[in-house]
């Protein structure tokens, strides 16, 4: 069974074709991350993975369990919505820009979802949030709000809050891209221990040569299509033009 | 008349004046609320009908909204009115007023919270309901409160608009000592009476701005 299957997919606003046919499955503990050009889709087939984007057609499952299934001309069909938000427990994501609560204390941005959606108690969901926080090495700003906060720091409060929720697949929308270059290394050393814990992860990333390092597949996407795809020593020694040609812009 | 008199007939006024200010802020807040929910509507029917409500309270005087709401039902419906009516008037009149100037202010705020909040609301499983009271709207209330300061000051001296009604509020005793002991000094201590009650409403609002001000 896959954590996560996409089959078909396909997205357009209005008359541009974002993506086209998209196919993915990602087994349990592995780590896929999307590479690939600005405007290439990366982005959107993460959202649409998300429910922040409706898909066009082409279906969508979590462990076994369809949230999107395809009529017979491939058009997408959405579960109904008790079991989409069923299915949404198995996910979480972390953004770009973070999207913390500014009026939440850092601990408060953890615990409040465990406390109002999972209906934990107070003491299991502050037990679990101190916990994460010092695995992000912030233990010492519990009490700090968000804009008090390094983009770093702030980052790593967002990836506190989505595994707080005891995800099954982590979303990872270019969580680097905000962040100053000596702030980047912070997060993707905290990718990296996930990895190392076989979190499940996918991640949307623009940083090469972590995605070679961290990734077990991946994927290079241009166009609103898989260009090409594989283990990062295949993908690294493609022979595909496009690929080569965006591996020469980072040489 | 003697000031003492004078100050002690004023008085009585002086809570009435506060009672239609009170009365109005509470229901008109929440009400305006709900109008500000049913102009950012999909349903475009709802939303253009309370685009031309917010239209016409703003678009006619308070004064002439009050009348309407007065004497409507005598002249429409032909019912009686009197007794305890003119004080029930007088705040609809104020609360749909002041609804339609409070919604727009609400929508401003509401369409100024990044989309990025309500993703990860999404993303971390809170109801659309969770997301608006626990998300949102606090963040919003922060973003409003200079402009909202600004609509309850008016909503203090606008409370004199209830004189049209000859309903017995401070103001409205003012000018009848003044007419009857020609004298100017009512309408001195008026003043004095307005201005503090609105300094008083600057320092709470200043209060609650400051403790809001805990995030940026």
């Amino acid at each position: 069974m896959y954590y996560l299957e996409i089959n078909h997919l396909r997205k357009s606003f209005g008359d541009l074709h974002v993506l086209n046919d998209i196919s993915l499955t990602l087994e349990q503990g592995k780590v896929l991350a999307i590479i690939g050009p600005s405007g290439s889709g990366k982005s959107t087939l993460l959202r649409c993975a998300t429910y922040l984007e409706q898909m066009d057609g082409g279906d969508l499952a979590y462990l076994g369990k369809k949230a999107v299934t395809m009529d017979e001309k491939g058009n997408s069909i959405y579960a109904k919505p008790a079991q989409l938000k069923e299915i949404q427990k198995n996910f979480g994501l972390v953004f770009q820009n973070f999207n913390l609560f500014p009026h939440f204390s850092v601990i408060k941005n953890v615990t409040n979802p465990l406390i109002k959606v999972q209906k934990k108690s107070k003491e299991e969901a502050y037990a679990i949030a101190r916990g994460l926080l010092k695995k992000m090495g912030l233990e010492d700003k519990e009490d700090y709000y968000p804009y008090q906060l390094s983009g770093g720091q702030q980052q790593r409060v967002s990836i506190a809050r989505a595994l707080a929720l005891n995800p099954k697949v982590l979303f990872f929308d270019e969580p680097t891209s905000a962040l100053d270059p000596e702030l980047t290394g912070e997060i993707l050393k905290v990718i990296r221990e996930l990895a190392a814990e076989h979190m499940t992860m996918v991640i949307v990333t623009h940083e090469m040569s972590f995605a070679k390092n961290v990734a077990d597949h991946i994927i290079f996407m241009d166009q609103g299509v898989v260009a090409d795809q594989g283990t990062p020593e295949e993908l690294f020694a493609s022979e595909n033009p496009r690929m080569r040609e965006f591996l020469g812009k980072f040489a | 008349m003697k000031l003492e008199m004078m100050i002690s007939q004023m008085t009585a006024g002086m809570v009435k004046t506060i009672g239609i200010f009170a009365w109005t802020l509470i229901f008109s807040l929440p009400f305006g609320l709900l109008i500000a929910f049913g102009r950012m509507s999909k349903n475009k029917i709802l939303s253009t009908i309370v685009k031309v409500y917010i239209s016409i309270m703003r678009g006619t005087p308070l004064m002439l909204q009050l009348m309407v709401v007065f004497y409507g039902p005598y002249y429409l419906l032909g019912l009686n009115i009197g007794g305890s009516w003119r004080f029930i008037a007088i705040i609809i009149g104020f609360t749909l007023n002041y609804g339609a100037y409070f919604a727009e202010i609400f929508r401003s705020g509401i369409e100024s919270m990044p989309v990025g909040q309500y993703e990860a609301s999404k993303l971390l499983g809170y109801s659309s309901r969770q997301t608006f009271f626990l998300v949102i709207l606090p963040q919003v209330i922060k973003r409003i409160l200079p402009a909202v300061t600004n609509e309850i000051i008016t909503l203090v001296k606008d409370t004199s608009l209830a004189f049209a009604l000859a309903y017995m509020e401070m103001f409205t005793i003012a000018k009848q000592i003044a007419a009857a002991n020609t004298t100017f000094l009512p309408f001195i201590i008026a003043a004095a009476f307005y201005y503090i009650f609105n300094l008083l409403v600057a320092m709470v609002m200043e209060m609650i701005e400051k403790k809001l001000s805990y995030y940026h």
